[in-house]
């Protein structure tokens, strides 16, 4: 197990956290509180790098074409940014940025390129929210909350491109656990 | 429901602040502006390197960073009351907005079930949002809206505004919320929001991401000025 998927693994806490009798039925999950910003972060971090890896690379190695690549090629960019911005988040903060993992990508041609990348954008807004209200800097969570609304409008592009549901959970995107979140996304890192 | 008793005891609204005198609402947006360009400011990479001394380990600093976020954000200073009615505000007026969109015969077919859809999903915002405000206290009132509504063309244009309006709306409210519960729950409706913003985006053939790779997040003023001509 290499250092990110070991931080992967590693920053997972079990048990869903805020009750979610106060505010009714459509919070289900979180992430565990004490799970600190900077492994927020670097749980993020490995996502992104993920994702962009997915984007710049897969999406090349595929041979995608038409508006598959635009969006690839935007997707991926926006990515990379949100990468940079972990990573400066977490030096700024005191932490160490976890490094790349290596990938792979069990994708062979367009549309199932499109498919995992609905997957994964699904999963990274499931990701953020559920981190969301675990983060104790409220700059932090401004800014993650940035981000994740970036991914919801990629999750939402890539429907519209395949003919997949817009909202997949509804009128309240599901928060994921990082247990959820692990089972989605380990089995891609090598 | 709120006990239609009760109305008169309600703290003020969103919408009676929009209806508070001139010189009050002005001196209101002007204290609101400084804020503005502070929240602007903190948007995207600027917000993660500014952001970085709040994430250390320190506790004291973290709730030093907060403390100040909180304090900056004046137009919310009244707590998670009147930031889930502001949001109750604007999903009153987007479940309305898609009700005569639908009725309005300029959408068929795909598009059509997707405004429905949509629609749909707004309704259950404004049914959470009010659970959550009879929780904390008295609902908003709920808003009269009026729509242009001309073409196909130009609904689409103003739903795309609504929704990237929505999105920065939720957006800008996240740190300002107390309570984690109801936190989660805004956030949960704020990708939808996105989500929704994209789909009109791409529907008039712009980008899904108008801002990048960070979403930028709008003030409460901002959001309330922006929405007042749609308010009967």
């Amino acid at each position: 197990m290499n250092r990110a998927s070991f931080i992967l693994r590693g920053a997972m806490t079990a048990g869903a956290v805020y009750g979610a009798t106060a505010v009714g039925p459509f919070v289900s999950n979180a992430f565990a509180s004490g799970t600190s910003d900077i492994e927020i972060l670097n749980f993020a971090l490995t996502l992104e790098y993920l994702e962009t890896n997915f984007y710049k690379v897969k999406g090349k190695a595929v041979n995608l074409s038409g508006e598959a690549k635009a969006l690839a090629a935007e997707f991926g960019a926006e990515e990379q940014e949100h990468v940079g911005a972990l990573t400066q988040a977490i030096k700024n903060g005191g932490g160490k940025p976890v490094a790349m993992p290596k990938f792979a990508f069990p994708v062979t041609d367009e549309k199932s390129f499109l498919k995992l990348a609905y997957t994964l954008e699904n999963v990274g807004v499931g990701a953020y929210n559920g981190a969301g209200p675990s983060l104790t800097s409220k700059a932090l969570l401004a800014a993650a909350g940035s981000i994740v609304q970036v991914e919801a409008r990629h999750a939402a592009a890539i429907a519209l491109l395949t003919g997949g549901m817009i909202t997949p959970s509804g009128a309240f995107d599901t928060a994921l656990t990082k247990a959820t979140v692990l089972k989605a996304a380990g089995p891609l890192i090598k | 429901m709120a006990d239609p008793n009760s109305t008169d005891a309600a703290p003020m609204g969103v919408v009676e602040q929009l209806a508070r005198d001139d010189v009050e609402r002005k001196r209101f947006l002007k204290m609101a502006g400084k804020s503005i360009g502070s929240v602007a400011a903190a948007t995207g990479l600027a917000a993660f390197i500014s952001a970085c001394g709040s994430s250390s380990s320190s506790s004291s600093s973290s709730t030093a960073a907060a403390s100040t976020t909180t304090a900056t954000a004046a137009p919310s200073a009244t707590g998670d009351l009147a930031i889930v009615n502001y949001a109750l505000t604007l999903e009153y007026l987007e479940d309305q907005f898609y009700d005569k969109v639908v009725a309005s015969g300029l959408f068929s077919g795909t598009t059509l079930a997707t405004l429905k859809l949509f629609g749909s999903e707004e309704h259950e915002h404004v049914l959470a949002l009010e659970t959550v405000a009879n929780k904390l206290g008295t609902p908003a009132k709920k808003p009269v809206g009026k729509f242009p509504l001309t073409s196909a063309a130009a609904v689409t244009k103003l739903a795309a505004t609504v929704e990237n309006l929505g999105a920065a709306a939720y957006l800008g409210q996240a740190p300002n919320i107390q309570s984690k519960e109801i936190l989660a729950a805004a956030l949960s409706i704020h990708t939808i929001e996105a989500r929704h913003a994209a789909t009109f985006n791409t529907l008039l053939k712009l980008s899904p991401t108008p801002n990048g790779a960070f979403g930028s997040p709008a003030s409460m003023s901002t959001v309330l000025a922006a929405v007042k001509p749609f308010i009967a």
